[in-house]
Parts: structure tokens; C-alpha cells; sequence
């Protein structure tokens, strides 16, 4: 750095040095951090289509639809982190000189500068006094250094010394935090995969776009989901398991993995997220009966197909699902939204559902009555998957953030000196935090002296 | 005896509560302040207990979850913070006519929760089966609540402020119960020291939660956004004050801008913008 106060060079360091400009930082990061929940982020074309052509011009050259990672928001968080940098840079020699270097002796000049003094008159010689003070230092306060100046005996005690670097600790972690999205972004990948009920894949396909090969193998043996009798979900579960070479890797076979509870294998973790009929399709299960009586006959149906009923009327499944739960309240079991077609008749659509309500399914269907008694359907499970190897950095980062904000708020850097002379002691103190708080504890300190 | 009948019981202590500390202020005895903080004590352990049985009620019916779950118990669980934030500062320090400021935003609380919102106890969603749940909330809401409070404590500063900068000789009257101005300042700032470490842990419960349930710590959904921008204005506040002088009026109006950020981030969000936070729904 030049001593050269008009250089362009040191301009730029004191700008940069400067606490207007973290105050500026801090509180442009808030108001601009707004656009982005306002304007949708990575828009749908329905948002799109309810925006003007010149809005949507403004929006897509501001970067506003990926606010967050534009070229001015990511030039504001370097600016935090510059601005963080370097003015750490120029405090910190001064605090580390406090911390580690202290003032031992109490002159004249760094006693007056000081608010917490008290002068007393004890008796005794000097060097009595001196064991004295170092014991009674020790036994209320913290022990004491002893140093010798001018004939005068100069002792220094302090505690929690290390809070003074408890802002630094904070400043330090939001870097470590910023290093470790670093390392995500450039080391990482977030993707998803579909993977239907007993199929495998060992690839995924990431958020912009890419296929990623993951070096081994997962299969979804089995994909469940349950309700509550609300209807709310309750569970959605895959069992997977991994494979490497095509064979089950010991401790990874059948894993439930469910919302709450991934699945990681080699830095790869897998997330629960979404399900769907797969495209096998599914196999339902009727019976039909003639409402005078007699034996149901039992049908199997696959979807989309047309089933001829006894009597010449048809049938055929538009939807189903195993459980009406969520779709009908107070009723449960499986049911299918039909339509039937009475002989000659036109086709009616109506809802069947299981044996259990007989007297349901019997408002309908001419001379039967039809019952869904079940159905097979194959799912595919929808999982997210992130390998982020950035993460215990920002992990690391966000533990010494906290740390650091309680040293920094809840430690106070207290200090006491006493300088000692033939019958007499003169007790100074100072605190970084908590003025108030420690005049207390000094005051303390002199009444129990006396 | 029902949570709902107890909660009933706080919401009506609370408003006894605040009518007591206006009447103090009115009055200037102290016994009067001193009752206003234990009816609001007396609220506060019916409110707890009645926050347990709910808790266990949701065993009862057969699937049992901290009451942290839908807006209902997240409106009754803040204003319990704030009467816990409340009675923490009150105790350490004893100035009462600060009750006439705070217990009010627990009155609203509760009064909102009883009369306005659906109380029923809901079976848990899959993506809310964690007790990282229980973490992220409870610390969020302590540090919500510490704000609130700094934010009564501001409105206090700045009508004290208003009136003894009209004209001196009105600074008796209703302003002789408030703490001196300060004093005020000094509060504002404790109590923003205790909500700015508890919003941090929040925000970072938050985002471990993500990481672990969705392999994401932080995706800017709104609510994350506006979490940071609440945290950013605080650290605003701080660093003006150490460094820039930004203490009295100026500190009080950052403390009240804050906290409506504070609540933009817990309710607004929810009514007017979309994301993945499930409360308001
Ligand atoms: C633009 C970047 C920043 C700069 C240049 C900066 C600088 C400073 C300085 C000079 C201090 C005063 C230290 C002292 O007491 O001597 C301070 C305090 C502090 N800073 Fe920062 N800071 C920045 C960003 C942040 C951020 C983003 C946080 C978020 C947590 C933060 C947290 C703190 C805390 C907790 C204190 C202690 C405040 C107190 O004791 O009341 N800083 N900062």
C-alpha cells in the first residue's frame, strides 16, 4: 500500500474500507433482495403471458426472472465480501495488539483515559501490597501479571479476552460460508430422475440441462403412498436400493426413503419429491352382479379398455385410484370413475367404488350393480438428487457465525490494573461491552479492597 | 378442560393484562405495574399449559406433533415468545410502562388466533415429519418475538421523543411512567441482541432442514429472501450503531422498519407471495 493518501490506489482501498459503504451494502442487499420475490424467478409462460412485451423486455435485461444470480446482485455480495475483507485488514492489527499485546502498566496518561478509578490507601510496604493485590486479583477476579516500572509494581488482569474477536469470528464465517456455495456451484450438481416401480437408472439429468452419469446404479423396488382419513398424504415412500456392477451393494438394499429421510451413497444423496402412474399402466379389478341375485362374475380391465357385461351393456375405466379418500370425503377403499353403456342405451358416467357400499354403487348401472374391487397400479418415484461437496464448509461457516455473534454480544473483554506503591493501591478497569454491568463489578472489587 | 378453553383464559388474561399497564401509566403507582406483570405472568403459565395440552391432545387423536404446525399454533406460539421475551427484560430490569407496548402484540396474537383462524388439529404433512421443525420454529419465533419487543420498546422512544421535542414543560404526564429516553435506546438495543443470534440460528436450522429434506440449504424462495433481507436490516441496525453513531431516533426507526419486515416475512409472504413455507395456506 502507498503512504500516498491521493493516490488512486489508496482511494480505492479506503472506499473499500469504508462503513458507509457496508451500511449501503447491507441495506441494498434487503431492498433489492424484494424484487426477486416479487417477480416470479425462472417465470411459467402463464406469468409470462401477464406481463407486457416492455416489461418483459426491462425484466430480462435487469435479470430479474434469475434476480439472485444476476451479474449486479453477485457484483453486490463480492462488494460485502471486498468491503468485509478489507476493512478486517485494517482493524484487526489494532484489536489482535489489545488482545495479545496488552497494556501492562498503568501510567498516568492511560489512567486518565480509563472512566473506572479508584485510588486507596492501604497499609503496608510495597512488596506486601503487591503479594496482596496478585492474591486478591487471583481470588476475585483472574490472576494477575506482575511487571515493575519506576519503582512501582504494575499488575494486569483480564478475562474473556478473546471476545474482541468475536465480530472478526462473524465476519470471518460469512466468507466461509460464501467459499463453501462456491464449491457447491462448481463441484456440485442438483438434479432429478424418474424411476418407475422395479426399473433402475444410472444417470440423472441436471437442473440446466445436463445428463450426469453416477458411477453406480438405483432401483426402486417398491413406491407406496399413504393417506390420512382426511385424505391428506401421509407417507410417500420408494424403496430403493444401489447397485453397483448390477449387484445390490451390502447395507443399500431396500432402503425406504421417504420426505424427511434421503438416501446418500458416495456423496450422492437421493430425495423423496414426487410420484406418478407409470406408463405401464394399470390392471383393474370389477365384479358385476344382477341385482335379482345370483353369483358376481369378476372382471379384469386394462385402462382405456371396453369390457363387455353380461347382457350386452359395456363398460369401460376413465380414472381410478386405490384409495377415494382424497378425492371423496367420508368414503374410503378404491374406486373408478366409469362409463357404462346399457344395451342400446347411451353412455352414462358415473363413479363405482368397493363392495362396502353396496348401496351406492346400486344407484346405478340398469339391471347391475358393479363393483371396483381393487386395482394394480405401478408407480414411478420422483426423486431429487444433489451431490453438493461445498456443503460442511457453509455447515462450518453458519456453526462459527453463531459463535462468533455470542462472543461478540454476550462476552465482555474485562480488564483491571492496579498499580501499587508504599501504602497505596490505585485499581483501574475497563470493559468492551456492558458499561454499566461492570462499574458493578469494579465497584465490588474496590468495597471488598477496603 | 380443553387447550381451547385455556387459550381462551390467556387471551382474556392478556387483555387484562394490557388494560392494567394503561392504567398504570395513568395512574403512576407502581403496584399498579407490578399487577399488569403478574396477570401477564398468570397468562403466560395458562398459555404454557395450554400449549402442552394441545400437544397432547394431537396424541390423543392419534398422531401426535409439537402445536408448531399450521398458522393457528404458530400465531398462539408467537405470542408466547413475546410475553417470554417480555418477562425475561421486565424482570431484569423492572420498567413496567414497557408492558403497555408489548403485551398488546400478544393481545392481537392471541385475539387473531381465538377469533379469526381455524384451531383444528391437523395430521402432519410429510414434508413437516421432522423435528427440525421443532428447532427452526422455536428459534425464528423466539427471535421474531425479541423484535417485537424492540419494536415496542422504538414506539416508546419515539413518542417520548415526539413530546419532549414539542415542548418541555409536557414531559411530565402520561411520559413520567416511561423509562428515560436512554434507557429506551439501551433496551431497544438489548433486545435486538437477543433476537439477531436467534434469528441467525433460524435462518440456519432453516437451511440445514432444507439440505437435509430437499438437498438445497438455501433456493430463494420468498421466505428464505425474506428471512435475509429481516437479517440483513438488523445487521443494518447494528453496524450503524457501533460505527456510524446511528443511536435514538434514527436506531428506533431502523427497530420498527425491521419488524415490519418481521412480520412481511411471516405473514406477508404467505398471503401475498408463493413458496414452499406451508403456514397461511
Ligand atoms: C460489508 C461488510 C461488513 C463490514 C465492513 C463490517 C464491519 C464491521 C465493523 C467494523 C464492526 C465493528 C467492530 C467493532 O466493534 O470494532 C462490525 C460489527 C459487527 N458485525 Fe459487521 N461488517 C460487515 C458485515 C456484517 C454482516 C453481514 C454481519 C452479519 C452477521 C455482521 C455482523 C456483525 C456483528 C454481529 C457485529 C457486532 C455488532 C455489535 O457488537 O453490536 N457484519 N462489523
Amino acid at each position: 500500500m502507498t503512504t500516498n493518501k491521493n493516490s488512486f490506489a489508496y482511494q480505492v482501498w479506503d472506499f473499500f474500507c469504508s462503513l458507509k459503504l457496508s451500511i449501503f451494502l447491507l441495506i441494498g442487499l434487503a431492498l433489492t433482495s424484494i424484487i426477486g420475490t416479487i417477480v416470479m424467478q425462472g417465470p411459467s409462460r402463464e406469468y409470462l403471458a401477464t406481463l407486457s412485451e416492455t416489461k418483459i423486455r426491462i425484466y430480462s435485461t435487469l435479470g430479474f426472472f434469475d434476480m439472485y444470480h444476476s451479474w449486479w446482485f453477485i457484483l453486490l455480495l463480492y462488494m460485502l465480501t471486498l468491503n468485509l475483507i478489507c476493512c478486517s485488514i485494517k482493524r484487526l492489527p489494532r484489536v489482535w495488539k489489545t488482545v495479545f499485546e496488552p497494556v501492562l502498566v498503568l501510567d498516568e496518561r492511560f489512567e486518565k483515559s480509563l472512566s473506572a478509578v479508584k485510588e486507596l490507601k492501604i497499609s503496608g510496604t510495597k512488596d506486601q501490597l503487591k503479594d496482596k493485590m496478585a492474591e486478591f486479583l487471583k481470588s476475585e477476579f483472574a490472576s494477575a501479571t506482575v511487571t515493575e516500572k519506576d519503582g512501582e509494581y504494575h499488575l494486569y488482569a483480564e478475562k474473556s479476552r478473546l471476545s474482541r474477536l468475536g465480530v472478526y469470528v462473524v465476519h470471518f464465517s460469512i466468507i466461509i460460508v460464501f467459499i463453501g456455495a462456491l464449491v457447491g456451484s462448481f463441484f456440485g450438481y442438483k438434479g432429478y430422475v424418474n424411476i418407475p416401480e422395479g426399473g433402475s437408472i444410472g444417470e440423472v439429468q441436471t437442473r440446466s440441462g445436463k445428463m450426469v452419469n453416477l458411477g453406480f446404479n438405483v432401483r426402486c423396488e417398491k413406491f407406496t403412498v399413504t393417506f390420512y382419513d382426511t385424505g391428506a398424504p401421509k407417507e410417500f415412500k420408494s424403496i430403493l436400493t444401489v447397485l453397483e456392477n448390477g449387484q445390490p451393494v451390502p447395507g443399500y438394499v431396500n432402503i425406504p426413503t421417504i420426505v424427511n429421510e434421503p438416501l446418500t451413497y458416495k456423496g450422492i444423496t437421493f430425495y423423496q419429491s414426487s410420484y406418478g402412474p407409470s406408463d405401464e399402466g394399470a390392471t383393474y379389478h370389477i365384479s358385476v352382479r344382477d341385482r335379482k341375485g345370483g353369483a358376481p362374475i369378476k372382471l379384469t380391465a386394462r385402462q382405456g379398455e371396453r369390457l363387455a357385461l353380461p347382457g350386452g351393456a359395456f363398460l369401460s375405466i376413465m380414472e381410478a385410484t386405490a384409495d377415494v379418500r382424497p378425492f371423496m370425503k367420508d368414503f374410503d377403499g378404491p374406486g373408478a370413475q366409469v362409463e357404462f353403456t346399457p344395451a342400446g342405451g347411451k353412455p352414462q358416467p358415473f363413479v363405482i367404488l368397493s363392495e362396502k357400499y353396496e348401496a351406492f354403487n346400486s344407484q346405478h348401472g340398469g339391471d347391475l350393480i358393479i363393483t371396483m374391487d381393487g386395482m394394480d397400479q405401478k408407480f414411478f418415484t420422483g426423486l431429487q438428487v444433489a451431490k453438493d461437496p461445498g456443503v460442511w464448509v457453509v455447515w462450518l461457516g453458519c456453526f462459527l457465525m453463531v459463535v462468533g455473534i455470542i462472543m461478540a454480544f454476550f462476552m465482555s473483554h474485562k480488564r483491571i490494573w492496579a498499580r501499587v506503591s508504599d501504602g497505596a493501591v490505585t485499581l483501574a478497569g475497563s470493559a468492551s461491552k456492558n458499561p454499566t454491568g461492570f462499574e458493578l463489578t469494579f465497584d465490588e472489587l474496590v468495597q471488598k479492597l477496603k | 378442560m380443553s387447550s381451547s378453553m385455556l387459550f381462551n383464559i390467556t387471551m382474556v388474561t392478556y387483555m387484562v393484562s394490557t388494560c392494567i399497564f394503561f392504567a398504570f401509566l395513568a395512574s403512576k403507582t407502581k403496584a399498579v405495574g407490578l399487577a399488569g406483570t403478574y396477570a401477564a405472568l398468570f397468562g403466560f403459565v395458562v398459555q404454557t399449559a395450554a400449549i402442552a395440552m394441545r400437544w397432547k391432545e394431537s396424541y390423543d387423536q392419534g398422531h401426535g406433533h409439537a402445536p408448531l404446525s399450521n398458522l393457528y399454533e404458530s400465531v398462539v406460539f408467537f405470542s408466547w415468545t413475546i410475553i417470554l421475551i417480555f418477562m425475561i427484560i421486565d424482570f431484569r430490569y423492572k420498567y413496567r410502562a414497557v408492558g403497555a407496548f408489548v403485551v398488546p402484540f400478544a393481545l392481537f396474537g392471541m385475539a387473531w388466533a381465538q377469533l379469526g383462524l381455524d384451531s383444528g388439529i391437523e395430521p402432519l404433512v410429510p414434508a413437516l415429519q421432522s423435528n427440525w421443525l421443532m428447532y427452526h420454529v422455536i428459534t425464528c419465533f423466539l427471535g421474531y418475538a425479541a423484535f417485537a419487543v424492540a419494536c415496542g420498546i422504538s414506539i416508546m422512544y419515539l413518542i417520548r421523543d415526539k413530546m419532549e421535542g414539542g415542548s418541555s414543560a409536557q414531559a411530565g404526564g402520561i411520559l413520567s411512567m416511561f423509562p428515560a429516553i436512554k434507557v429506551l435506546d439501551d433496551l431497544n438495543y438489548k433486545a435486538i441482541m437477543i433476537g439477531f443470534p436467534l434469528l441467525t440460528l433460524g435462518i440456519v436450522t432453516g437451511a440445514a432442514w432444507a439440505n437435509y429434506a430437499w438437498g438445497t440449504y438455501w433456493s430463494w424462495d420468498p421466505k428464505e429472501t425474506w428471512s435475509l433481507i429481516v437479517w440483513f436490516v438488523y445487521a443494518a441496525f447494528l453496524h450503524a450503531r457501533i460505527t456510524r453513531g446511528w443511536v435514538g431516533r434514527r436506531a428506533a426507526i431502523l427497530s420498527v422498519i425491521g419488524f415490519a419486515a418481521t412480520i412481511f416475512c411471516y405473514l406477508g409472504v404467505n398471503l401475498f407471495l408463493s413458496g414452499l413455507h406451508s403456514y397461511g395456506k
